[in-house]
């Protein structure tokens, strides 16, 4: 059914998705690279002559003030830092324990895959966000707890990702030659099988990067998550919900800056996974 | 048939009693209910703790008090409030039920847009309706949830006063909650049945149905679509555990009174039995239409029944 037409309309979509995707999150991490240079008291200078400035009305607060009269700017900018350091953290952590889980029970199967399986049955039944209630009621809300709750209970997706492809590839002419010629199982496992995971592994991690900064905002926002006093996206919105009536911008622009953040890993993760994937099942 | 079913019924019971077992001991290392209690009772002595640990029932070892909690779950008897002392089962019955018509009205609310929407971007692969649609779902996909009803709220219960801003009362509070988790859920549904379509338009009863010289439309939604309804149905049950969390948060910005909200404040009081409870029952139920999604498979597409 396909034809020129369609297929060059696809692939200039797929090509402004990568570069709307990097735009968009390339200057986030820059900007929130050099937030130090560019805020150095990193919003947290009270004013409160200044409180509850308008946005767009003077140059020194572009986008308006807080009830404290903190910049909003300078506080959105400083605050991303949790969002892409606890986004990123978990996913690397998330990646090393997943990987490492779903080789193990695809490659040996037994045992180790029976407990990998019903550790996902338990995972599904469970809601995020009730598994995180109970977490940080035992151990309190921090950035380091943070990270270890979503690589608890992210870690799955890859393990189960990497189970299914090692399922079908220890089948395959090149697993078994080097099984017949003796190779140890731990050098097959790292240079036959993991080469081989690269690409899905990268697509599910890029996406997971979003979606991890979206379950840290909205733990945050509930008063779970990151320490209250960090400015952070979710923490802002958590206290911006007091004024929603009276300074509707305290409540726009940190979830703005969420859902640029997010898009722009999304748009990059869709246009990796089609390009990742050559029989392009899922761009077609 | 009965293998099959057997097999699937016996899993879900396990998994239930692991969840039922990791929460009883997790929920037990968060603190003591006593000093919680206790506090602002003036001077407290470990006396008067222990008495409040033996009227809470936390005094027993910790398997006893987990074989009564599910003693208790047969007969849906969840136990007393450490709080007030009404009966679990009592505020579940009032916040269940406010939280599962809301998730029913998400789902609604998504499959009504999706499904068209869905329909419309297979039919026109490639062209700029399909494409908007493509933007829409990922600008979707990258929404907090918390936030789009934040967003929501400050558009129609502040600037323009249509919607109440929160609350649990009749048919118009019921539309932004709603609204939201169905947005939400649109944008990955409607990814998915685009896919599904693409892969059924395909088939050959699907030519078959256009030779005859069936309406576009009847093609479309009645031969078609039903084809879809087996992928759509397995992710509905993917989707419902997410569903059912993103809904505790959104209950939040709301002041809903559901699941969510009892849950919150069970956990700020310590009180072991509603959180207990609220995690149980969440949980089975997810384990729940899991099951009977599986079970559905096997009448609607008889191949399943003998793998």
């Amino acid at each position: 059914m396909a034809n020129a037409t369609t297929s060059g309309r696809l692939s200039r979509f797929k090509a402004m998705e990568f570069v709307v995707g990097i735009l968009l999150f390339g200057t986030i991490c820059l900007a929130v690279l050099f937030a130090p240079l560019l805020f150095p008291d990193g919003g947290t200078k009270i004013d409160l002559a200044a409180r509850l400035t308008a946005p767009f009305q003077s140059f020194a607060h572009v986008l308006g003030t807080d009830p404290l009269g903190r910049d909003v700017l300078a506080r959105v900018v400083t605050g991303g830092k949790v969002s892409l350091v606890v986004g990123f953290a978990s996913v690397v952590g998330s990646i090393f324990v997943g990987v490492a889980m779903g080789l193990v029970a695809g490659y040996y199967r037994g045992a180790w895959d029976a407990l990998l399986m019903r550790f996902v049955d338990v995972q599904l039944a469970l809601p995020f966000i009730l598994l995180a209630i109970t977490f940080f009621a035992i151990l309190g809300g921090s950035l380091v707890n943070t990270i270890v709750l979503l690589i608890v209970s992210q870690c799955v997706q890859y393990a189960r990702l990497v189970r299914g492809s090692v399922l079908s590839l220890r089948e395959r002419e090149f697993i078994l030659s080097a099984r017949a010629i003796g190779v140890a199982d731990r050098n097959i496992i790292l240079r036959h099988l993991l080469p081989n995971l690269l690409g899905p592994v990268i697509v599910l991690a890029t996406l997971n990067f979003a979606n991890n900064i979206l379950l840290e905002s909205s733990l945050t926002f509930l008063g779970l998550g990151v320490d209250p006093t960090i400015p952070s996206w979710g923490g802002m919105l958590a206290d911006a919900r007091t004024y929603l009536q009276t300074a509707w911008w305290v409540s726009v622009f940190p979830g703005l800056a969420i859902l640029l953040t997010v898009l722009g890993l999304n748009l990059l993760g869709d246009w990796l996974r089609d390009s990742l994937d050559p029989t392009g099942r899922t761009s077609r | 048939m009965i293998g099959f079913l057997t097999k699937r019924i016996l899993q879900a019971i396990f998994t239930v009693l692991v969840v039922t077992l990791v929460v009883a001991f997790a929920i037990r290392l968060t603190g003591d209910p006593a000093l919680i209690s206790a506090q602002g009772g003036g001077t407290v002595t470990e006396a008067d703790l222990q008495r409040i640990r033996v009227a809470l029932g936390v005094d027993r070892p910790f398997y006893v008090q987990y074989l009564g909690f599910l003693k208790g779950l047969l007969t849906l008897d969840f136990g007393r409030s450490f709080v007030g002392g009404t009966p679990v089962s009592q505020l579940i019955g009032t916040a269940l039920p406010a939280t599962l018509t809301l998730a029913f009205a998400s789902l609604f609310v998504s499959i009504v847009l999706s499904i068209p929407l869905g329909v419309k971007a297979a039919t026109t692969r490639g062209k700029w309706p399909d494409q908007a649609i493509r933007i829409f779902s990922l600008i979707g996909l990258s929404f907090p949830n918390f936030w789009l009803a934040t967003m929501l709220v400050l558009l129609f219960a502040i600037a323009l006063q249509w919607l109440p801003p929160s609350g649990y009362d009749g048919f118009s509070s019921y539309i932004m909650p709603a609204v939201t988790m169905g947005l939400i859920l649109t944008a990955t549904n409607v990814r998915l049945v685009r896919t599904t379509m693409l892969d059924t338009l395909r088939s050959q009863y699907v030519m078959v149905a256009r030779a005859k010289g069936l309406s576009e439309t009847k093609v479309l939604y009645k031969h078609a679509l039903r084809n879809c309804a087996i992928v759509l149905l397995t992710f509905l049950g993917v989707q419902f555990g997410g569903l059912l969390g993103g809904i505790v948060v959104v209950e939040r910005v709301f002041n809903w009174p559901g699941m969510g909200t009892l849950a919150f404040d069970a956990v700020a009081a310590r009180d072991y039995p509603v959180l207990q409870s609220v995690i149980t029952v969440l949980s089975a139920l997810i384990i729940g239409v899991n099951l009977l999604i599986d079970l559905a498979y096997g009448l609607i597409d008889p191949r399943i029944r003998t793998q």
